[in-house]
């Protein structure tokens, strides 16, 4: 599965591009209203050509990110999906309650995380060695919580809530707490 | 002169308060009282951006926390409701040519709003009251890290906005349908029909089409105040909600998760707040943006049909957008997530475009122009949007949210960008365009300044797009 870091660079890269040519395009247009012009209407055709564009783009935004973000299908379709691990974990008095010290996994295995509150809503993310972020979900108490992931790469990923649950929530940090492995690799 | 007399005589002394009537009155206070509130919003920002790079001495853990629930509060309800508010409770009666129906229901409106805002701020700033984060009120609430009595104190001020925001709501509809004394009858139901857009709805299937009763700026009012009015009720039952929590835990009876299912009220919770962020600000917005155009072209709207119309759907959209911050809740609907959360707010994109498109070329209609203050802002606040919006879409999307969701991106170039620059840059314009009328032609102060402010809100999408390279460091 691609590696969220890459998602998030190219999702980064076009937004600056698109933020680079909207702020160039309305200071063109600054410009030019303050100068005479031959031809001030607009024409309603270009109106309704800029409607379609819109539609097209708020639809396809959509399709594209489904059909190339890999975890997109996977979350919609997680019940359908037998996962090849799964890790029951419990929160409670902001603490994180998992079932091992280390939570191993093997490379490109998918694996459910399972995640239960048992008081306020929390979040839970995994976080790489130079804090990034892989993923996250909300945890809500009284429901169900659970994310399907694959890592595509070795690595150690510390976990940490991602919801503000008042000032004790900063310190709910797991560190290093899962490990994936190549296959067959000890820990 | 020195600046004391400037600031009561005005510029050259040509501010002669003693000449304004009451309703130019109360909407100056509630503009002075709006950027006051914008003043404190932006010292609480700085305080923060500046805590996390390096703790600053004197201001504890607690303490940044409660800054942190209070500075949105501050901005939208103290500065943005209060600027907002007092606009139109000038503009509905000055658009449609009567008396507002009561100066003194304007004046609660006022009072509630700022000592509300005072109230709730000075709860967090004494109590450290912090369960809030980026305007959720979560329940269940842990109040063994909160005093629940400053919760309570907190929870009052919020109500004393909502209160003074369904004051405001009563006058615009009140303003719009009644007569005044001596005045012929007014179609009171035809004119609310009008504003809301139900005769613009029925206009589609009707042979003999009917005019609009009401201008398109008060129609775009009226529309918004719809959402204003959903908003006020559904915080103030939250409210009470939170209260009754709070009482339990004062009496040692702690409601804790089994009182309320956590996420049909975190649904119930973000439907109602959405009502601001994408209801009743975008309405607002791109009216405001219609009526700068028209004022500074002199010109007729583009396609006003088409403007009024995308008014009304984006009322119906903002009813149905919320789940768009549930779509990292693993137990919400996936046909929520996907229909609410992506594809209806995908509209948003298309309602705002249109908005952004008819402003632009009403403007282009009126070339050559000359680059007034006004003119200047509504073009910031116009990139503003079209920066803030298409972000705010990308978020909103299943793949991307699972990396973005609580991250510096919703908070940087969405929110920042789309109130900083995109609304604050909207509230000028209109501000520099009404303020000759509120004040009876009263000079501006050091107009020669204003390139600097302008470059601060440029600043703004620059240190916000640099949050968004930065982050992941």
């Amino acid at each position: 599965m691609v590696d969220s870091s890459l998602v998030l660079w190219g999702q980064t890269l076009v937004y600056t591009l698109y933020a680079l040519a909207i702020i160039l395009l309305m200071g063109w247009f600054g410009l030019i209203i303050t100068k005479p012009g031959k031809r001030n209407r607009v024409s309603p055709a270009f109106f309704y050509s800029f409607v379609g564009f819109l539609i097209v783009l708020g639809v396809s935004i959509h399709i594209i990110t489904y059909n190339t973000i890999p975890w997109a299908s996977l979350d919609l379709n997680r019940d359908t999906i037998k996962a090849d691990k799964t890790f029951n974990i419990t929160v409670e008095n902001h603490q994180f309650y998992l079932p091992s010290e280390k939570l191993v996994i093997n490379c490109n295995d998918k694996v459910l995380f399972n995640v239960t509150s048992n008081d306020l809503t929390y979040g839970f993310g995994l976080f790489r060695s130079d804090n990034t972020m892989v993923m996250q979900m909300q945890v809500v108490p009284g429901h169900k919580n659970d994310i399907l992931w694959q890592f595509d790469k070795p690595g150690t990923y510390t976990i940490r809530s991602t919801e503000y649950s008042g000032p004790k929530g900063i310190s709910m940090i797991v560190k290093d707490a899962v490990v994936v492995l190549e296959k067959d690799e000890d820990i | 002169m020195s600046f004391i007399h400037t600031l009561i005589k005005g510029e050259q002394g040509l501010f002669k308060s003693n000449s304004l009537t009451s309703m130019q009155k109360i909407t100056l206070r509630f503009v002075v009282v709006g950027l006051l509130f914008y003043g404190f919003a932006v010292i609480e920002g700085m305080i923060m951006r500046i805590y996390e790079v390096q703790p600053i001495p004197g201001i504890n853990t607690d303490q940044f926390f409660a800054i942190l629930t209070a500075h949105p509060l501050v901005g939208i309800f103290g500065s943005t409701y209060s600027i907002v508010f007092g606009a139109f409770l000038f503009l509905v009666p000055f658009l449609m040519k009567k008396p507002l129906w009561s100066i003194k229901l304007a004046n609660w409106t006022f009072l509630l709003i700022t000592f509300g805002t005072l109230t709730f701020w000075g709860a967090g700033f004494i109590s450290h009251y912090a369960p809030l984060y980026t305007l959720y009120w979560p329940l269940p609430a842990d109040f063994s890290q909160f005093s629940p009595l400053g919760g309570a104190i907190f929870i009052i001020g919020i109500a004393l906005v909502m209160v003074g925001a369904v004051f405001f709501v009563i006058n615009i509809f009140k303003t719009i349908a009644y007569t005044p004394e001596g005045w012929e009858k007014q179609p009171s139901k035809a004119l609310l029909a009008s504003a809301i857009g139900l005769s613009g709805f029925k206009n589609l299937f009707r042979k003999n089409k009917k005019e609009h009763l009401v201008s398109l700026p008060v129609a775009a009012i009226a529309r918004g105040t719809v959402d204003t009015a959903l908003n006020a009720g559904i915080i103030l039952f939250t409210g009470v909600l939170i209260l009754v929590y709070m009482v339990g835990a004062l009496i040692g009876c702690d409601l804790k998760e089994s009182a309320i299912d956590a996420l049909l009220y975190k649904n119930w919770f973000w439907w109602g707040l959405d009502l601001i962020a994408d209801g009743l600000v975008l309405i607002f917005v791109a009216g405001t943006w219609y009526l700068l155009a028209t004022l500074i072209t002199g010109k007729k709207l583009f396609m006003q049909n088409i403007a009024r119309a995308a008014l009304f759907l984006e009322l119906v959209v903002s009813w149905t957008v919320w789940s768009h911050h549930l779509m990292s809740d693993q137990a919400q609907p996936a046909i929520l997530k996907v229909v609410s959360g992506e594809m209806v707010t995908a509209f948003e994109l298309i309602t705002q475009g249109l908005a952004f498109f008819i402003t632009l070329a009403t403007l282009w209609s009126a070339r050559p122009l000359k680059m007034t203050n006004e003119l200047k802002f509504l073009l910031g606040g116009l990139l503003g949007f079209a920066l803030a919006v298409p972000a705010g879409i990308v978020q909103a999307d299943l793949g991307l949210n699972r990396i973005l969701h609580n991250t510096q991106w919703v908070v940087g170039p969405h929110v920042h960008v789309a109130i900083l620059v995109g609304l604050a840059m909207t509230l000028y314009s209109a501000i520099y365009i009404l303020l000759p009328i509120l004040t009876n032609g009263a000079k501006l102060y050091r107009a020669r300044n204003l390139p600097i402010s302008i470059s601060g809100h440029t600043l703004s999408v620059v240190s916000e797009w640099g949050l968004l390279w930065a982050w992941p460091a």
